[in-house]
């Protein structure tokens, strides 16, 4: 697939001397929607806000449909549409003069018939006479999707685009970017949620303390990530695994204390009473059990800390 | 060019002027009546002849750069400032234009209103006093140049200031004393000697004598020099700014 923005090396350190990027390449194909996860203050707008001219980079180098953002910026930025993760708007103006405005700063001929269509689609029509301040929170960024939007943008950057919105807006949201995707936009959104990556992206970064630490399609991460483990407090402490119980890839914890089983999220619960069956068989007793989800954090966390043990897993799920 | 951000940009300005009409036009007018009623006919008619003309029409010039540097000012700090403050300046530094467009469009949209709202006070003066003017095409080059050269000055300081005070401190602690101490009012002729030279180190003293110059033929200081003095300030605000966006200062991280 061809590569519409690739990042190469990019680092940056803020003027506090905080290094919120480091060395992160990513490469995005055209037409793909891609999600870039990570928990508060990974660095995620700050990726964004370099590639769309807001944060100067400490080094590194990125281009836009081969063009570079700094020597060659007019084609790279005329590309992009950015719709921010905080509400901003001018306070003042109309609905449809700030997203003409927006069309026009971008250096396109005013196009009325696209703007109606536009604020059609997002639900906007209605309002368009009305002052950008007695909208409510969901309207406002609808206008601020309008305006990434009101110039015909080839890429669309939206970071954190459901945060503070109602799940009508959401299901919304999600439609509209799958059809941005059938007119053959790249569309690259931020998110915290797990479930958000899910359900729009075909490929998914994993962002932690500036780095990235993973990039792979939503279909293998969603394997990794949806995974469940079921524990098991032993009565008496196991020195290792009974060889007949090789198949299920269970682990060990508190010195033989805890047996850990790692299974997938659907389908593998069955798999539990065979476990449960087969343990009683060998003469594993168990005092209490329970089973967590992973959330995104721990996975975070295990990335960070063991990067090796990332693929390994991977491993055994497929 | 991206011309059609620099229109975009420039009829956003001046759109934003038509919904605050009556605070951009009335109260300039309004405080400017005030002075000639005051100056010009109250005071004015104890004052003899200054260079040659009624003291109300001496300060007719002097005036209108009162309002000329105060609104372009204002105007243009005011343009960079707020989307500054409600941070939908995001889509300005996004979009595919350069720095000269994005100066050429607010400095231009603030000069023009500044130029316009002169024009306006010049009209109301006439109501008061009779005055000619010498030189109407240089008039209108001074009024314009003084426009650019202050809507620049502003410009940097909507960047500059991180807060409201800062942004209204400013020209009440700068620009307000150095207008008033410029000239506006009286001849630097009549000042002691050594006043007259500090007097040459405020940069309104230039510009406001250029344009008495213009209408009444007299000046406190050369025309020549004071053209000189005035496309200096241009060009070193021109620096300032060219400098602010090249840096990225207080504009982007
Ligand atoms: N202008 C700035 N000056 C200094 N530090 C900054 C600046 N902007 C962001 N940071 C820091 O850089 C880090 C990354 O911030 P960034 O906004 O990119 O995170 P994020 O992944 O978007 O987080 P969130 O999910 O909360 O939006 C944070 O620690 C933040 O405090
Ligand atoms: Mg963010």
């Amino acid at each position: 697939m061809q590569t519409i923005i690739s990042i190469s090396e990019l680092s940056k350190t803020y003027a506090g001397g905080f290094a919120a990027l480091k060395q992160v390449s990513l490469d995005i194909r055209r037409g793909e929607i891609f999600a870039l996860l990570g928990p508060n203050g990974a660095g995620k707008t700050t990726l964004i806000s370099i590639v769309c001219g807001l944060v100067t980079p400490s080094t590194g180098r990125v281009t836009v449909d081969g063009h570079d953002i700094i020597d060659d910026y007019r084609a790279a930025r005329a590309m992009i549409g950015l719709v921010p993760q905080e509400l901003t708007t001018d306070a003042f103006e109309s609905v449809w003069n700030t997203v003409s405005f927006s069309r026009g700063l971008f250096g396109k001929p005013a196009r009325p018939g696209y703007i109606e269509q536009l604020l059609k689609d997002l639900s906007l029509w209605d309002k368009k006479d009305a002052k950008l301040m007695m909208l409510s929170g969901g309207m406002k960024r609808r206008v601020l999707i309008a305006k990434a939007l009101s110039h015909e943008p080839r890429i669309l950057f939206l970071d954190e685009p459901t945060a503070g919105v109602d799940v009508e807006l959401r299901r919304d949201m999600w439609q509209l970017v799958r059809r941005l995707r059938d007119t053959g936009v790249t569309v690259i959104l931020t998110t915290h949620y797990i479930e958000e990556a899910e359900e729009m992206a075909d490929r998914v970064g994993v962002i932690s303390k500036g780095a990235l630490i993973l990039v792979e399609e939503k279909a293998a991460l969603m394997q990794k990530l949806g995974g469940k483990q079921l524990t098991l407090q032993l009565q008496t402490a196991l020195q290792a695994i009974p060889p007949a119980l090789a198949r299920y890839g269970l682990r060990l914890a508190k010195g033989g204390a805890e047996l850990i089983y790692a299974y997938d999220g659907e389908g593998e619960e069955t798999a539990i009473v065979d476990l449960l069956q087969e343990l009683s068989a060998v003469g594993i007793g168990f005092s209490d059990l329970h089973t967590t989800q992973r959330s995104l954090e721990d996975i975070f966390v295990s990335l960070v800390a063991e990067p090796a043990s990332a693929p390994q897993r991977m491993g055994e799920v497929s | 060019m991206n011309w059609h951000a620099v229109r975009a940009i420039y009829l956003f300005e001046m759109a934003r002027t038509r919904r605050t009409l009556l605070q951009s036009v009335l109260a300039p007018v309004i405080s400017t009546t005030l002075y000639f009623v005051v100056f010009g006919s109250a005071i004015g008619g104890y004052i003899p002849e200054v260079e040659g003309v009624s003291y109300g029409a001496f300060i007719v010039p002097g005036l209108i750069m009162l309002s000329l540097l105060t609104q372009s000012v204002s105007n243009a700090s005011f343009a960079i400032f707020f989307p500054k403050f409600t941070r939908s300046i995001y889509e300005l530094l996004s979009a595919p234009v350069s720095h000269f467009e994005i100066v050429l469009s607010y400095v231009g949209a603030a000069a023009t209103k500044s130029v316009l709202l002169s024009l306006i006070i010049l009209a109301t003066a006439s109501v008061f006093v009779p005055f000619r003017i010498e030189h109407p095409l240089w008039m209108l080059f001074f009024l314009v140049l003084t426009a650019l050269t202050f809507s620049m000055l502003g410009f940097i300081l909507g960047i500059w200031a991180d807060n409201f005070e800062k942004l209204q401190l400013v020209p009440l602690l700068i620009i307000t004393p150095l207008t008033f101490l410029g000239g506006s009012f009286y001849s630097i002729d009549m000042l002691p000697p050594a006043w007259q030279t500090v007097s040459l180190l405020n940069p309104v003293v230039y510009l406001v004598s250029a344009f008495r110059w213009s209408f009444y033929g007299s000046a406190d200081v050369a025309v020549g020099v004071s053209l000189a003095m005035a496309l200096l300030f241009l060009a070193v605000f021109v620096a300032i700014v060219m400098w602010m966006f090249r840096t990225g200062y207080r504009l982007k991280p």
